[in-house]
């Protein structure tokens, strides 16, 4: 009997790697990969291992060397992730694996939850890893045995390149029945394999290079390539991962005829592109992001002297399909009228409406510690000082004039150092969360304190990582699976990185906070402050109940004091000039203490 | 119950009001009627209180992302949600609306919330509009939270789902304890569409 079940990309993946037998799994979590992990970890009665690692490098790290035990592991994470963990993931090629291995790299194509649209099928052909990239969530269930299966046979890991669409998209997925046979852990040792010093480097350089051939035959035949050719017609279109649906769709909808290569697998199949460049005059490849396929594709012609116009996102013919942003049926239909010459008209607007939307940007929730600490710093250092910040639920405070600069994960604090370092006589207070200080803030801060910045660090410790979904992180003292483990403490990390001032304080009590700040910013050396107040979603999850606030009318002023904090919290009635709270506080109190009136309080229950 | 087993649905709202809940039961509800389902959802950042869209697609098997125009229904949570991807409406689509406002963030934004009857008046200039107030039905029902399900509720006559279909997959998807209130939720919006569709077909 066939079982089909309504699921998410990243839950029809996690399906996928229970069903090709997958023994260890790790990731760092990161939009939108992160539900995969957290679908296995909520799994009470599993036969493998699951956990949240650090940061990427260590997750890759780790699958690393439970594939060299000779067991199937996958890591997974976002797209920058890969960055971070691109240093182990060069030399694997050459050093090769033994179980299974599989590297889940998301992408997020128009940056719907990251800091850009970097093109993880560059890092396929970097590496000289092989790469998968599917089309549904279906195919992308299917693909992950065959991933395992792939690996395991050529000795090397295997890239799986998602993208927010395939993750986050939801589909009728039919399951296949569950790989019970697995490898036993057993590494075998030998130094010629394991160990890359420079002689046994180069000698598995070529090993690499050798095998490609393979890789790439066996990839070309496999059933994720497919090519109909259109006896009819002298249109191809080539178009890899998901762009294939908004393709096939959109010449459905024009309704015209061509020729259909899919792509997806990484090397390129050769043999199906010239068997389409026999069969078209013109050609369109539609992918998203970088012209990855499309410069192979027009290499080829070139390499084999074919005679057909090649139309993508560059060349002399100038761009069909963006190069930036996520692609549609929209864009599909347009970029293939104009390839094959056909009038397209642009869907007009049907409603012309005269009313202003007001822009609804993400906002930190009612309540959030972060808004809190952000009000008590600016209180202390000023609207002159410098901060330099990172990536978190907190960035979403960029409006209140804490977040000068976002970079990368850890960087708050090493950009910190750099502005100081520059000679720039401004204070620099610099915010960095407690899952981000442990995946790559501890060695920022080290160098800061080694080299002297006169900087201060806050660590708004929300004992969580909240961005991506709420994960348990060290700070925490839970794993993955929510088993109990060591807590990590903050001020004896920073203590032992070398910092003379460390503090905690509740960013809920706001008088101390601000003290707290002040003492730090007139510290000389690199002062840290460790503001840590659970995430409000968290503490609800957890149980901890709060009674609301309300504003008294009568004392309310119309001061707006309390509306500038920026809690969603906090409406102002503009025909009764008064301040106003609604249902969604969750009773941080923070409000209460700001209002010079003693308008604000607490509504016992 | 609509009978053409196809139809293109966009869910627009405010991160937290529950659009992800509401594509969940009608997808999975169309998985038992046994037809394919596709749909794209907003996770992440936007969910903390920004603008989300999910589009859900009964009867594909291609990609989970309506073009614009192509939609046949636009379920509105929100009422400037509505306008924001009114694009999507084909000519001939429907909108279901919840006229209860959330405003965004007052110190971020400095412009101005329409009226939400100026809202409307602007939808039904080209487009067959059903308003009405899930909030309030939703606390009718039990808890202002199943304004989703109100919704839903309100939107069923348009689905190709049998109505049992869909009350099985609320009682699986909600929490347990609040089965009665989210039944209940879904019966006021079903009720209350209904209600409204007769008399907009008794007007001339
Ligand atoms: C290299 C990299 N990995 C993962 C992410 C995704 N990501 C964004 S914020 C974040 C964690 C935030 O946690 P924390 O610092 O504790 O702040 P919170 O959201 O809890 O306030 C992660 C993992 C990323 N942007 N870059
Ligand atoms: S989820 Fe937690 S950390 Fe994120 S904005 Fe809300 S309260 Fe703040
Ligand atoms: S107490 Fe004040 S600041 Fe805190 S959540 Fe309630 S309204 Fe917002």
């Amino acid at each position: 009997m066939s079982m089909r079940e309504y699921m998410l990309g990243n839950v029809a993946i996690a399906r996928g790697i229970i069903e090709g037998g997958g023994q260890v799994i790790t990731g760092y979590p990161g939009t939108p990969s992160s539900e995969i992990v957290d679908t296995l970890s909520s799994i009470d009665d599993r036969d493998f291992y699951v956990e949240w690692s650090v940061n990427e490098k260590v997750a890759m790290e780790v699958a690393a060397g439970a594939s060299m035990s000779g067991v199937n592991s996958v890591v997974t994470m976002k797209h920058v992730g890969l960055n971070v963990a691109a240093d182990p993931l060069m030399t694997l090629a050459y050093m090769g694996v033994k179980g299974g291995m599989i590297v889940i790299v998301a992408d997020d194509p128009a940056c719907h939850s990251s800091q850009n649209e970097q093109d993880t099928r560059r890092y396929s052909q970097f590496s000289l890893i092989p790469g998968l990239d599917p089309s549904t969530p279906q195919e992308a269930k299917d693909m992950i045995p065959y991933a395992f299966e792939f690996s395991s046979k050529h000795g090397i890991p295997i890239i799986f390149r998602s993208t927010t669409r395939i993750s986050h998209g939801k589909s009728d997925i039919e399951l296949q029945s569950v790989n019970k046979e697995k490898p036993q852990p057993d590494f075998e040792k030998s130094v010629e394999r394991w160990v890359m010093i420079p002689k046994h480097a180069r000698i598995r350089h070529p090993r690499l290079l050798e095998i490609q051939k393979d890789i790439k035959q066996e990839l070309q035949d496999s059933e994720w390539n497919n090519l109909k050719i259109n006896e009819e017609s002298s249109f191809g279109v080539i178009a890899s991962g998901i762009s294939y649906v908004y393709a096939r769709e959109a010449l459905d909808r024009l309704g015209v005829n061509a020729s259909v290569l899919k792509i997806g697998t990484y090397p390129l199949p050769d043999d199906l592109i010239l068997e389409l460049f026999d069969n078209v005059d013109t050609l369109l490849v539609v992918e998203e992001l970088e012209p990855f396929v499309e410069e192979h594709v027009r290499a080829l012609a070139e390499d084999k002297g074919v005679n057909v116009r090649i139309l993508g996102k560059t060349g002399k013919n100038g761009e069909y399909v963006p190069r930036e942003g996520e692609l549609n049926i929209d864009k599909c239909e347009k970029a293939i009228s104009k390839a094959f010459g056909l009038t397209y008209a642009e869907p007009s607007l049907i409603l012309e409406s005269e009313l202003k939307l007001p822009s609804r940007p993400p906002a930190m929730c009612p309540g959030c510690s972060h808004r809190a600490s952000y009000y008590a710093m600016k209180k202390a250092f000023g609207s002159d000082a410098i901060y330099p910040n990172d990536i978190g639920c907190y960035t979403l405070g960029v409006q209140g004039g804490t977040v000068d600069t976002t970079l990368c994960m850890g960087a708050s604090i090493s950009v910190a150092s750099g502005i100081y370092q520059a000679g720039e006589k401004r204070p620099v207070c610099c915010a960095i969360g407690d899952s981000t200080f442990l995946h790559t803030g501890i060695n920022s801060l080290l160098n800061s304190v080694y080299n002297k910045a006169d900087i201060t660090v806050t660590i708004l410790d929300n004992r969580v990582t909240a961005m991506t979904g709420h994960q348990p992180n060290p700070g925490m003292g839970k794993t993955a699976t929510y088993e109990d483990t060591l807590e990590v403490s903050f001020d004896q990390l920073c203590r032992g990185l070398g910092a003379e001032f460390v503090e905690v304080v509740d960013p809920y009590d706001y008088d101390s906070a601000v003290d707290v700040f002040k003492r730090a910013k007139e510290f000389e050396g690199t002062s840290v402050v460790i503001s840590q107040q659970q995430c409000v979603i968290d503490a609800r999850r957890a149980g901890i109940k709060r009674n609301p606030y309300t504003i008294d009318e009568e004392k309310c002023t119309g001061c707006k004091q309390c509306v500038y904090f920026g809690c969603p919290a906090i409406e102002f009635d503009a025909s009764l000039k008064k301040a106003r709270i609604n249902s969604m506080c969750t009773g941080c109190g923070v409000c209460a203490q700001l209002c010079k009136f003693d308008a604000i309080m607490e509504v016992e229950k | 119950m609509n009978t053409n087993n196809k139809l293109d649905l966009v869910i627009a709202g405010v991160g937290g009001q529950g659009t992800i809940l509401a594509s969940d039961i009608i997808g999975n509800s169309s998985v038992l009627e046994n037809l394919p389902v596709r749909a794209a959802e907003t996770h992440g950042m936007a969910q903390r209180g920004g603008s989300v869209i999910n589009h859900v697609r009964i009867g594909t098997d291609l990609g989970s992302m309506i073009p614009e125009q192509g939609a046949d229904v636009l379920l509105a949570l929100e009422p400037v949600e509505a306008i924001r991807y009114i694009n999507y409406l084909s000519e001939n689509g429907i909108v279901v609306l919840n006229t209860k406002p959330v405003y965004p963030v007052t110190v971020t934004s400095s412009d101005q919330y329409p009226d939400v009857s100026e809202i409307i008046n602007t939808l039904k200039k080209k487009y067959e509009v059903y308003p009405l107030d899930a909030s309030e039905l939703a606390i009718k029902a039990g808890h202002p939270q199943s304004m989703n399900v109100v919704m839903v509720g309100a939107v069923s006559s348009y689905l190709p789902i049998g109505k049992n279909r869909l009350e099985e997959c609320i009682k699986d998807l909600v929490p347990p304890k609040t089965v009665d209130i989210n039944l209940k939720a879904f019966e006021l919006g079903k009720e209350n569409i209904s209600r409204l569709i007769e008399t907009s077909a008794k007007k001339p």
